[in-house]
Formats: structure tokens, C-alpha cells, sequence
């Protein structure tokens, strides 16, 4: 194992610690709940405390490349076609990788704070639900190929269990639909990486050496343009890309609480640093011949999920079509290929992942009392749960793009990127805005306010641990929307440096 | 040169067989699952004794059987898949049957087999070691006499078994005509000297041949047996059907293909393409709509053996060097493969002990029931899947990677496509075991700490190879540099 850069060793702690409070959980007895609990927590805090500190410690301009922290340990060398360095645990970050990190880092310690209360096979909850967060991390830290898609599937494989086993509305449709949905995406990537791996006749699967190899046509143009969909389409499956979306609202309405808040928040962006990394990053040439198509289906998207969310009554749909509108916003944002409107697709998957989170965890925070979710059944909530009703309001105000909220930093780069180069698209994303303040104000009026239902006079206020787990999702979407410098910083510094993205 | 020391693990393998069978006569009262202790002591010494020929590349009989690292690795493999497959049976056979000795004894003359098609340089042998292993999968399968089901399939697979061979030695006899020889090296050196006048003769001879070899893999077309040998066989014969007979067969076809047939490649690589496509989307399609446990693993395993014939399709358009990473990878693939297989059959029979289910719909609520179980059959299905963490994964994509070139890319592709079919009937079944609750009165079991621990050891190598295929990769390239390194060297034949 060597480390290129100092501090490789945070990096592996942090994907280590999830792998270790898995482990740590099978040798946990099944009846003692607490123990498993508390060794969630205690895991989700040390991967709190860690990636805000890989998030700080990223240094903007300094160290020798925009690729930091890196730890490199030889896994299969000189073997077959492979040369050396053939497969290699490569980690490390870069400004991107930086901040989904954090981003990672937070909601998975909201998750595990809320999932406290679960009651039914507590311990196998944890241990899939860990499982996801290796697959997350791992995703983020790769800078091998190999690895980078053996912890993509890894996030995925879970998926199944922990929707069918925990989830609610047609929870086995759901289950099935979003594995099937998500391993058809992978098996294009599958495709695609055999042609890379192939093409370059490197023998390495090593990511930087690819991505050299894309920019000094090592990656003919030609191969490029063949099979960049693969990874686009592939990648996009998990990035909600119109029209592969579908599974999306149906999984969200069907997954349990924590697993919403990771899958809306974090998985779904894994399918857009796909496109970052294995798009951008490996294939320039395609990216730039590709990318009005993916502006397409992205502003599409970006309609399509606003207006579908303005006819659903179920919560959960209601969001889950808004993370279609909002990953549409991502995907318009990196077809920009210019530094503002990718640096705001990276923005808009923090920003969206923090306010998913937290618009998930009130669903579930009311969910769990009231056992429906239909919008109809409510009313003047803010009468018997007013701490509940601002959280939501903020979450939803978020969504929408207020000021002083990181939705609105988030889009504001994003639509300033696509004015400069798709102005038509740059409209049509501003009406699509429209939309979800639309919808989202329509939620509020028939929910918070108006004659309060005698039903839901017996509601009680959140509980202390979703107060807390709220109040820091609600705390990182106000920082990213009052003081977003640290953000963009970390995330221009190396989105200036991928070829083929103009200033 | 006459060199009898080079079989001195197989004497040992087929010495104790014969000695437990004489055991069971003189000892009629003796009890069975000692026997099945017993065979798994001998193929452990067999494997010890077969450690010792590790590296020796000379060894060579008569120019009929080669020992070397190639023929190691199987020698380990079948006395790995021997001490498993004996453990599982020990149970099983001790509640069905009253003699067991002649199970014992040809589970180790099966591994024999295995040996000499591995080793084999001269089509003779290799037929007569294909036959060895025949023979005693015929008996095995039908060895529960009394079963219906079980003399079903091996009638039928006689008949079946029978034919392939005809069509092996008819097509053994067509090569023989062209190149005047039956060994390989000779074979090749006649097949690149023939006259273009003989092309016909040479495609029906290498079909004919495929066939013989194709239905030992229970290849598309040639697999109408297998779900039946499948379902009917006791349940660790099948363990043993969809691992040793088909890593025999394998290991026949790559010494074969690599050797002697690789000069006309041009000849039959198509046909090996076609019938890789269609074995591995027939095998995934049918699975999708089986409720026996048993069958749809039979038609998983036809699936599974039309991603290897990529391999063989890749080593058919590749040159030495493709040819070499490529059998590497299949042989990494076949450990893979293996390793998953007797896991899940370890957890399978530790359950049909227990319950005497075999049926998907069987295996409701295991997560609730048995969770150890329930765990280690996610491993070895999501292991077939290719999803990381089991071997699968790793495995299959080394697999791909060494086949692609220009013209296979389609066939890799269907390949993928084929995995992700997969994934559906595996989750099918576990969805039965996780998301559903076990049937009225199931309650919480033991299982017997012998199949706890041979499936808990099999599971860890399931993730030690998905995780870290490291060393089983270099294992399998150091099995592989001798086989396009004998005879003379070999040039494509330009038509």
C-alpha cells in the first residue's frame, strides 16, 4: 500500500467504517436491538465527523493535483492483460468527489439517527443499510475503474432487501422494478467498460491513466462516440435521465424512511458522477458530440417530473417526481460542458441531496403516525405540529429555490450556464422552476393550513432524534445557501481542469 | 517413456476407492457417514499428494497424458469438489440408502476421470477418460433405485450420453482420416498441411466432436438431459453434475481446442459463437419459469456455461496471446463458478435434511427460519448474478474483458444482457426467502455443524474471490502457460 499524498488514510477510514460496522453487526444477536442501534449510530457519527473533515482538509490549489488524498494498494498486477498497476485500490478525491462526500457523510448519519426507532429486523436493516453507504462512499473515493463499478453495484444490491423487507405502498412492484431498472443500467456500463478496457490496450483499469488516454485520443474519437451512451444511458438509469426515470417515483413511494433519504439523496447522484467521471472525464470527444441530447432529455426531465408532481396526491410521489424535475436540473447543468453550469450540477446534487433528505424524513415523520399519505387526508397540520410544518416549509421552500436556501445557488449557476450556451433550454428549466413552486405551494396550502381534519388532533410533534437529524440537513441547505464559496471553490477546481469544459 | 510415477495421486484416489467398497463388503454394518468421512480423507491426501507436481511442466506419458500445472489445477479442483461433495452426502445417503459404498468409490474414480480429460494429449484417452466419467455419473444419478424420478434421469441420460459419445468418436474418426493421427500435436501439424479439398470432412468432424463435448457441458442444443438429470439425481450428485462434470469438460475442451483444433479455427469458431449465444439466452429464459429449485438451477448452470463458451469463441478468433489470458480467465471463472456452486448446494442440502423441500416456494421465510442458511444461498445466487462482493463479479468481468475483441463484442454484450435475465429468477428466489414469512408452525432449526461449517468455508471463499481474485487469478495463469507451449508451434491455417 503506498500513499501518493498524505492523508490517504482518512480516506480509507471513512470507507472502512461502514465495512466495519457491517461486519460488526452480523456478530450482533438479533433480539439485542439497542446494541445494534447504538453501534449505527456511533458508526453514522464517525462518517459525519470524517468526511467534514475530508471536505475541509481539501486543499483549493494546493497539493500537487486537484486529486487529493490518494492511497494507492495493489490488488491484481501483472496477470493475464493485466500490466501493472492493472487493478489497484485507488482512493482519493477531487474537488467534486469532495463535497459528495460530505454530502454522504450527512445524510447518512440522518439516516441512521432516524432509522432509531425501527422496530422490525433492526439488525439486518443496519447491516444492509451499511452496505449501501460502503457502496456510496466507495463510489466517491475510486479512482480505479474496477472498483469504481464493483462499489456502484454494491450500492445497488442492497436495494431489494431493504425496500421489500421495510417498505410500505406495493413494496415488492417497487423492489423489483428499481433493481431491475438500476442492474439494466449497469450492464450497459458493463458494455461499455470491456470496449474502454479494450480500446485503450493499456492494460490497467487505473482512472486517471483513462481519462489521459481520452484526452490524447488513445480513445479514438470515433470509439468515443460510440460509446459514450453507453455510459451516459447506463449511469443515467440511476440519475433518473428521462425516460428512464420510471422507476424512480415507484421506488421512492415504496422505500422505507432512511432508505428514501440515501436513495433520493445520495444514490440517485452516484448515477450523475457516473456521467462526470466515465462521460466527461473518459470520453471528451463524446461528451461534446453527445451533449445536446442529454441537454434534451434533461430539460424533459426537468418539465416532465415538475408537472407530473403537480398532478400526484400521494407525498412520497410528489417528491419522487420532484427529484426527477431536480436530477433533470443536474443533467441540463452538466450538458452544459461550461465551468458554471457544471460546477452547478455538482451544486444541485449536494443541494438536492441535503433537501430530499430532509423532505423524506418529514414525510416519514408524519407517515409513521398517521399511516396515509394522501394529501387530501390532511389538513391544518399547523395547528397540532408547527416545529414539523417550518421544517417541511423549509424543505419545500428549498425545492423551489428561495434566496438564502441552496436550492436557489444551485440553480442559479445552473441556469446562467444553460442561458450561455441553450437559452431556449435556460427558459424552459426557469418555467419548470415555476412549476415546483407551483406544486409546492399547493402541498402547503392544503396540508398546513386550512380546517384541521379532527382525525389529526391527536398528532404528536416530531421526536427528539428527527428534530436533530432535521435540524442538520436544515442547517447544511441554509450554509450552502447563505455561504456557498466553500462549495464552489473545491468544485471548480477540478471542473476547470476536465478537458473539454469551456470557461 | 514409460513413467508410472506421474499417477501417484490418482492411486491413491482410486486405491481408496476400491478399498471402501471392499470396507462396506467386509464390514456390512459399518456406519455410512463414516464412509463418507472416509472418501473425503482420501481426496484430501489425493489433493496433498497431487500438491507435489506443482510446477513440473515434463511430465509426460507416452505423449498420451501430460501432467503439468494444467493438469494440477484440476487434480485440486476435483479433490476439492470430491471432500465437499462426500460431506454432503453423509447425511443424505445415510437416511435414503442402506449400501453406500459404491457411491463413495465412483465420486472418486469421477475425479479421475476428471484427472485424465484434463491431462489428456491423444484423442483415445481422452475419449476413454470421457467414458470413465460417464460411466459413473450414470450410476450416480440413478442411485437412489427405489426413486422413480431418479432411474428417470439416469436412463435418460444414458440414452442421451450415449448418443454424444457416438457422435465423438464418429467425429474423433473424420479428424483421424484427414491427419493420420489421434495426437494433438500431430493433429495440429496434419490439419495445417491438409488440402483445402478436405474442408468438409474437417467442419463435420470439429461439429461432431463439439457435439460429444457440448453435451458433457449440457450445451445448447445438447442439454435435453440436464434438467432432468438435475431434478431426479440425489441432491449432491447434482452439486456434483453442475461442477465436476462440467469443469471436466472444460478442461477437455481447452487442451483440446487449444492445442490441436486452434490451427483451423476458422472452421468451427462460428459455430462455437452461435451456440454460446443461444445456450446462455435459452438457458436464462427458460429458468425464468421454473418452480423447481433443482431445475431452475440446472438451467442457471446452462446459462452459466454459455458465458464460458465465450471464452472458447474468443481462444477460436484470438492469437496465442488472447488465447492464453483468455483460458487464464476461464479457468479463474471455473474456480469461481465451482466455489459458488457447492455453497449454495452445501446450504440447499443442510436445508433438504432438515425439511425435504426442494422447491422454490420451499424456501419461504428461510431468512426467519434459518437466517445462517438464508445468507449464505444470497451469496452464491447474487454470485451467478455477478454482483460484487461474491465471486461473480470479479470472475465474470476478468471473463469478458479477455474475450472482447472486434468481432465478440456482440457476443459479450448478449453475455451482460443474459446476467441481468438472471438477476431476475435469482431474486424471485430471494424474495421467497426474505420477504415473505415462513409458513405456520416453521419455527426457528439447527442444522448439522458438519454442512454449518463446509458452508460457511465455502461462502468465505465465495467473497474471498469476489473481493481479492488475486491469487486465484495467478493460479490460474500459472496453469495455463503450457498450453499453447506444447507440440510445434502453431500458426493459423490460411484457408
Amino acid at each position: 500500500m503506498t500513499f501518493d499524498e498524505g492523508q490517504g488514510y482518512v480516506v480509507l477510514a471513512t470507507l472502512c467504517t461502514p465495512l466495519l460496522a457491517m461486519f460488526t453487526l452480523f456478530f450482533v444477536p438479533g433480539t439485542n436491538k439497542m446494541a445494534a442501534r447504538y453501534l449505527a449510530a456511533f458508526a453514522g457519527a464517525i462518517m459525519f465527523a470524517l468526511s467534514i473533515y475530508i471536505f475541509t482538509a481539501y486543499q483549493v490549489g494546493g497539493g500537487s493535483s486537484d486529486i487529493q488524498m490518494q492511497l494507492r494498494w495493489t490488488w491484481i498486477e501483472n496477470v493475464a492483460f493485466l500490466g501493472k498497476d492493472g487493478v489497484s485500490l485507488h482512493l482519493g478525491v477531487d474537488g467534486i468527489s469532495a463535497t459528495l462526500v460530505l454530502l454522504n457523510g450527512i445524510v447518512a448519519f440522518a439516516g441512521t439517527l432516524i432509522s432509531w426507532k425501527l422496530d422490525y429486523r433492526t439488525k439486518d436493516f443496519f447491516i444492509l443499510f451499511f452496505m449501501l453507504v460502503t457502496g456510496v462512499y466507495g463510489t466517491f473515493f475510486s479512482l480505479d475503474l474496477f472498483f469504481w463499478f464493483f462499489f456502484y453495484e454494491l450500492a445497488v444490491v442492497p436495494l431489494y432487501m431493504l425496500i421489500g423487507i421495510w417498505g410500505s405502498t406495493r413494496k415488492e412492484y417497487g423492489a423489483l422494478k428499481l433493481t431491475l431498472m438500476l442492474v439494466g443500467g449497469s450492464a450497459l456500463i458493463w458494455i461499455g467498460i470491456f470496449a474502454t478496457i479494450h480500446e485503450a490496450g493499456l492494460g490497467t483499469f487505473d482512472l486517471p491513466t483513462l481519462w489521459a488516454a481520452g484526452r490524447d485520443g488513445t480513445l479514438d474519437p470515433t470509439f468515443q462516440k460510440t460509446f459514450f451512451p453507453f455510459f451516459v444511458v447506463g449511469c443515467g438509469v440511476l440519475a433518473a435521465l428521462w425516460p428512464l426515470h420510471t422507476w424512480s417515483p415507484d421506488g421512492h413511494m415504496s422505500a422505507p424512511t432512511a432508505v428514501s433519504m440515501v436513495h433520493a439523496g445520495v444514490l440517485m447522484k452516484l448515477g450523475a458522477f457516473g456521467i462526470i467521471r466515465l462521460g466527461i472525464q473518459m470520453m471528451p470527444d463524446g461528451a461534446d458530440y453527445w451533449m445536446p441530447v442529454l441537454m434534451v432529455l434533461g430539460v424533459t426531465g426537468a418539465v416532465y417530473g415538475a408537472t407530473a408532481a403537480l398532478t400526484q396526491r400521494d407525498f412520497k410521489l410528489i417528491s419522487g417526481y420532484s427529484s426527477v424535475s431536480h436530477m433533470g436540473y443536474v443533467l441540463m447543468g452538466l450538458a452544459t460542458l461550461n465551468t458554471i453550469g457544471v460546477t452547478g450540477a455538482v451544486l444541485q446534487m449536494f443541494s438536492h441531496g441535503v433537501m430530499t433528505a430532509l423532505v423524506f424524513l418529514m414525510i416519514g415523520a408524519l407517515y409513521d403516525q398517521a399511516h396515509t399519505r394522501d394529501l387530501k387526508d390532511f389538513g391544518g397540520l399547523a395547528k397540532v405540529m408547527p416545529i414539523w410544518v417550518i421544517f417541511y416549509a423549509i424543505a419545500g421552500l428549498a425545492n423551489v429555490g428561495l434566496p438564502g436556501l441552496s436550492g436557489f445557488t444551485a440553480e442559479f449557476h445552473i441556469f446562467v450556464g444553460t442561458f450561455r450556451t441553450y437559452p431556449l433550454a435556460g427558459a424552459l428549466a426557469i418555467f419548470a422552476a415555476a412549476l415546483t413552486a407551483t406544486y409546492m405551494l399547493r402541498m402547503f396550502s392544503v396540508v398546513f393550513f386550512g380546517p384541521l381534519n379532527p382525525r389529526w388532533a391527536s398528532l404528536k410533534e416530531m421526536t427528539l432524534l428527527e428534530r436533530a437529524s432535521g435540524g442538520l440537513l436544515i442547517a447544511s441547505v441554509v450554509a450552502m445557501g447563505l455561504y456557498w464559496a466553500p462549495f464552489t471553490e473545491r468544485i471548480a477546481a477540478t471542473v476547470t481542469l476536465i478537458p473539454g469544459v469551456t470557461g | 517413456m514409460r513413467d508410472y510415477t506421474l499417477f501417484i495421486p490418482e492411486y491413491i484416489a482410486a486405491g481408496s476407492a476400491a478399498g471402501i467398497i471392499a470396507a462396506e463388503l467386509f464390514w456390512p454394518n459399518i456406519r455410512k457417514d463414516l464412509l463418507a468421512y472416509l472418501t473425503a480423507l482420501a481426496a484430501l491426501a489425493w489433493g496433498v499428494a497431487s500438491l507435489f507436481y506443482l510446477g513440473d511442466t515434463t511430465g509426460n506419458f507416452q505423449g498420451l497424458i501430460q501432467t503439468d500445472n494444467f493438469t494440477a489445477f484440476f487434480r485440486l479442483m476435483g479433490a476439492g469438489i470430491v471432500v465437499v461433495v462426500a460431506l454432503l452426502s453423509a447425511q443424505y445417503l445415510r437416511d435414503r440408502t442402506k449400501v453406500a459404498a459404491e457411491y463413495y468409490g465412483l465420486l472418486l474414480l469421477s475425479g479421475c476421470a476428471m484427472v485424465f480429460m484434463a491431462s489428456a494429449r491423444e484423442l483415445i484417452t481422452a475419449y476413454i477418460s470421457l467414458e470413465l466419467l460417464s460411466f459413473c455419473l450414470y450410476v450416480l444419478v440413478g442411485y437412489l433405485k427405489r426413486d422413480n424420478l431418479s432411474s428417470e434421469a439416469s436412463l435418460k441420460y444414458i440414452l442421451l450420453g450415449a448418443f454424444a459419445s457416438a457422435f465423438f468418436l464418429y467425429g474423433m474418426s473424420l479428424i483421424y482420416g484427414i491427419t493420420h493421427s489421434t495426437y494433438y500435436d500431430e493433429i495440429a501439424t496434419g490439419l495445417g498441411a491438409r488440402g483445402a479439398d478436405t474442408n468438409q470432412a474437417v467442419v463435420v468432424g470439429f461439429m461432431l466432436i463439439l457435439a460429444g463435448v457440448g453435451f458433457k457441458v449440457s450445451a445448447v442444443p445438447f442439454q435435453w438431459w440436464a434438467p432432468d438429470a438435475y431434478e431426479g439425481a440425489p441432491l449432491p450428485i447434482t452439486a456434483f453434475l453442475s461442477t465436476l462434470s462440467k469443469a471436466a469438460g472444460f478442461a477437455l475442451i481447452l487442451r483440446l481446442f487449444t492445442s490441436a483444433m486452434v490451427v483451423d479455427a476458422v472452421e468451427w469458431r462460428w459455430a462455437v459463437a452461435i451456440i454460446a449465444a443461444v445456450t446462455m439466452t435459452l438457458g436464462n429464459l427458460v429458468a425464468i419459469q421454473q418452480t423447481s429449485l433443482k431445475r431452475l438451477i440446472a438451467y442457471s448452470s446452462i446459462g452459466q456455461v454459455g458465458y464460458m463458451l465465450v471464452v472458447i469463441a474468443a481462444i477460436g478468433w484470438g492469437d496465442a496471446e488472447v488465447g492464453r489470458n483468455a483460458s487464464t480467465t476461464l479457468l479463474l471463472h471455473l474456480t469461481g463458478y465451482v466455489v459458488s456452486t457447492l455453497a449454495l448446494f452445501a446450504a440447499l442440502t443442510a436445508y433438504y435434511n432438515r425439511t425435504g423441500k426442494d422447491t422454490i416456494v420451499g424456501l419461504r421465510g428461510l431468512s426467519e427460519t434459518q437466517p445462517f442458511l438464508a445468507v449464505v444461498i444470497t451469496a452464491s445466487l447474487f454470485s451467478f448474478a455477478g454482483l460484487p462482493f461474491f465471486a461473480g463479479f470479479s470472475t465474470k468481468l476478468f471473463m469478458f474483458q479477455a474475450s472482447v475483441n472486434g468481432d465478440l463484442l456482440w457476443l459479450v454484450g448478449l453475455a451482460v444482457l443474459n446476467s441481468f435475465i438472471s438477476l431476475y429468477y435469482y431474486l424471485m428466489v430471494m424474495r421467497q426467502m426474505y420477504l415473505y414469512d415462513p409458513e405456520e408452525g416453521l419455527t426457528r432449526f439447527r442444522i448439522s455443524p458438519v454442512l454449518w461449517v463446509t458452508s460457511a468455508a465455502l461462502m468465505l471463499g465465495v467473497v474471498f474471490i469476489g473481493s481479492y481474485p488475486s491469487p486465484a487469478f495467478h493460479a490460474a495463469e500459472r496453469a495455463t502457460e503450457t498450453l499453447y507451449e506444447q507440440g510445434p508451434p502453431i500458426e493459423a491455417r490460411v484457408p
